[in-house]
């Protein structure tokens, strides 16, 4: 039907948006597209033709470089470390107050449900959570990076909204043969939260790969430093003649060439890259998005 | 709970009342203890929320002392409102409150919309496989931490090999220190920010738009409505709420421009006008140990960040929109 309504300007909006969306979605990756090729160029070509997509040379020298000591690959360590204890960390504290707060008659319900939006609205700051941290010694610690974003009050109500959801009858059915509440979430309700338990591992997992903030404020010993941190001394720093670029290897930060940022640029991407599809398959069901509107 | 039988002389109503209190008392014991798992699985959660949200909320009094680390908290001295007249007579003051709000102002005009746009643009792609596929591609960069972003800004922008300083001195013959330069400062953040958010942006536009029935459209199109038309006058008033409560949380996030891409972006070289209160609040407070000055620049920030969300709320709900509360 809509064929015989079509008319010339429709069309000619229709094949302009085509191309304008296809720009788009291009703009998006070249960016990552040209950093992956440029890590395996010379650095004689990058200088010579800045403009290419497959490199005329290809070489591995800037990854044999950035694996030629073993800074990148601890920091590498220390991210893998603190993504996989840190989101463990958040499922549980998501979780199991999640839980306790589907229930409508549990009482003390509202104060606490109103405790956490207010703590989206105003915060301490920086320098209070910061002495916080201090006085309970977590400072120089991998806990500093966990603790104190244990949990998102966001990502806690959407939790809390779809245990509300699941169907009572199954609960009490198994709360009649003497299953306890503990064993309930862990046998009933968990199991059937499997897909948005899995967007929200995906999601936290993300939040800790790509933080640089925390290890920044809480992490004054380079050694522990996780890879995003690195990354900024590396790419960033080494930039300005800024005085904290001395606190790494200096090997590291005096290097200029620009594939070696590339290439650094690549292996602090890449993981994000690989866990993508999945995180794409969940968000896109819809799990976000109907909690974001209520 | 069991409903007593109404009663039909005054000694038992006295009775049933007394019953009542006394029940509800035990009451309260009794439903503890029926949840008393349920308060073992909140107290993790609970705990947390009070020790990094709340006792953090109560370290704002530190605004109004001369905290010393190495007195405490307790035995510091109390100086009232000091901190916040040294930080409004500070000439600081006004060059923050600047930058902080023209990074605000262009983000709403030049970031806001764009999502909006976009969003309606994706609306029009009839071909489901097309559309697939580029809202897979324009999600990526949501994903991707501000350092690679800044990072690759680097890179790109750096005037030693990056590639767009190349192609300049190739066909202007002259290289642009966009990295060290004041006047590309904002440009470069508000680009940074389109590049980085504007697809993943389209998700929440996207999922209103799909639930627009279709039969207005097909009641436009007899009506004689072209595509322009339908979308003006349908798909845009569909969407029309979620604009608004969009609005209302950007408003109070006007003070807050994402403390850490400007960090990243910062240097001494465009300092005049990259400085915002989140960084000035990192610098003299983590950097230079100002711990009290820097609690009262954060407690300012916040209050007025309370305050803009509040009113904007209140002003939506005057106009007769729903509101977020």
């Amino acid at each position: 039907m809509s064929k015989t309504y079509r008319s010339f300007a429709g069309t000619l909006f229709d094949v302009s948006n085509y191309i304008f969306l296809s720009i788009v979605g291009i703009v998006a990756v070249l960016p990552f597209i040209y950093v992956v090729a440029g890590s395996f160029a010379s650095d004689a070509e990058l200088t010579q033709r800045a403009v290419f997509l497959i490199p005329k040379s290809f070489t591995l020298s800037a990854y044999e470089f950035i694996f030629s000591t073993d800074t990148i690959l601890k920091s590498i360590g220390v991210s893998l470390y603190v993504t996989v204890v840190g989101t463990l960390v958040n499922l549980f504290f998501t979780v199991t107050m999640a839980y306790a707060l589907s229930k409508k008659n549990l009482m003390g319900r509202n104060t606490f449900l109103n405790m956490i939006v207010f703590s989206m609205l105003f915060g301490g700051g920086l320098i209070p959570t910061y002495i916080v941290v201090r006085e309970l010694q977590m400072l120089d610690t991998y806990w500093a990076l966990i603790i104190p974003g244990a949990i998102s009050a966001f990502n806690l109500i959407i939790v809390k909204n779809f245990f509300q959801e699941l169907p009572q009858e199954l609960e009490e059915a198994a709360k009649i043969d003497g299953c306890t509440e503990i064993g309930l979430l862990m046998r009933i309700v968990l199991p059937l939260s499997m897909p948005v338990l899995a967007t929200f591992t995906l999601f936290y997992a993300v939040g800790h790969w790509n933080n640089f903030f925390s290890a920044l404020l809480y992490l004054n010993d380079p050694a522990k430093w996780p890879l995003q941190v690195m990354l900024r001394q590396i790419v960033l720093l080494s930039q300005m003649a800024a005085g904290d670029m001395s606190q790494v290897d200096p090997q590291f930060v005096k290097q200029q060439e620009q594939s070696i940022k590339m290439a650094v640029i690549v292996v602090g991407t890449i993981p994000i890259l690989l866990v993508y599809p999945f995180l794409q398959k969940h968000f896109a069901k819809g799990v976000l998005i109907g909690s974001v509107k209520g | 709970m069991k409903q007593a039988a109404a009663p039909n002389n005054p000694l038992e109503l006295e009775q049933t009342a007394t019953h009542a209190k006394a029940q509800r008392r035990t009451g309260v014991m009794s439903r503890l203890l029926k949840d008393k798992w349920l308060y073992v699985l909140l107290t993790p959660g609970l705990l947390y929320f009070i020790i990094f949200k709340y006792v953090p909320m109560w370290g704002v009094l530190l605004a109004f002392q001369n905290y010393q680390p190495f007195l405490g908290f307790w035995k510091s001295d109390w100086v009232g409102l000091e901190h916040f007249r040294v930080f409004f007579t500070n000439p600081e003051f006004f060059m923050l409150l600047r930058n902080t709000l023209l990074l605000s102002f262009y983000n709403l005009v030049f970031f806001f919309p764009a999502p909006i746009v976009l969003a309606l643009l994706l609306n029009e792609v009839r071909r489901a496989f097309f559309k697939r596929t580029i809202q897979t591609l324009i999600y990526v960069p949501h994903f991707i931490s501000l350092v690679i972003v800044a990072s690759l800004t680097y890179v790109f922008l750096t005037t030693q090999g990056g590639i767009v300083n190349e192609m300049l001195q190739q066909h202007i013959g002259t290289k642009i220190d966009f990295l060290a330069s004041p006047g590309w400062f904002r440009p470069m953040i508000i680009i940074q920010t389109i590049w980085k958010e504007t697809g993943f942006g389209t998700i929440i536009f996207l999922a209103a738009l799909a639930g627009v029935d279709v039969e207005q459209y097909e009641a436009a199109i007899m009506d004689g409505a072209n595509r322009f038309r339908q979308m003006w006058h349908i798909t845009l008033p569909s969407i029309r709420s979620t604009i608004i409560i969009l609005l209302i949380l950007r408003m109070g996030q006007v003070l807050d421009n994402g403390f850490e891409q400007i960090f990243l972006m910062l240097n001494p070289l465009n300092r005049e006008v990259a400085e915002v209160f989140d960084t000035y609040v990192y610098m003299m407070g983590i950097t230079q140990g100002a711990f009290s000055y820097s609690t009262a620049v954060g407690l300012f920030k916040a209050i007025v960040g309370v305050v803009l969300v509040l009113g904007t709320n209140w002003l939506a709900k005057r106009f007769g929109q729903s509101g977020i509360y």
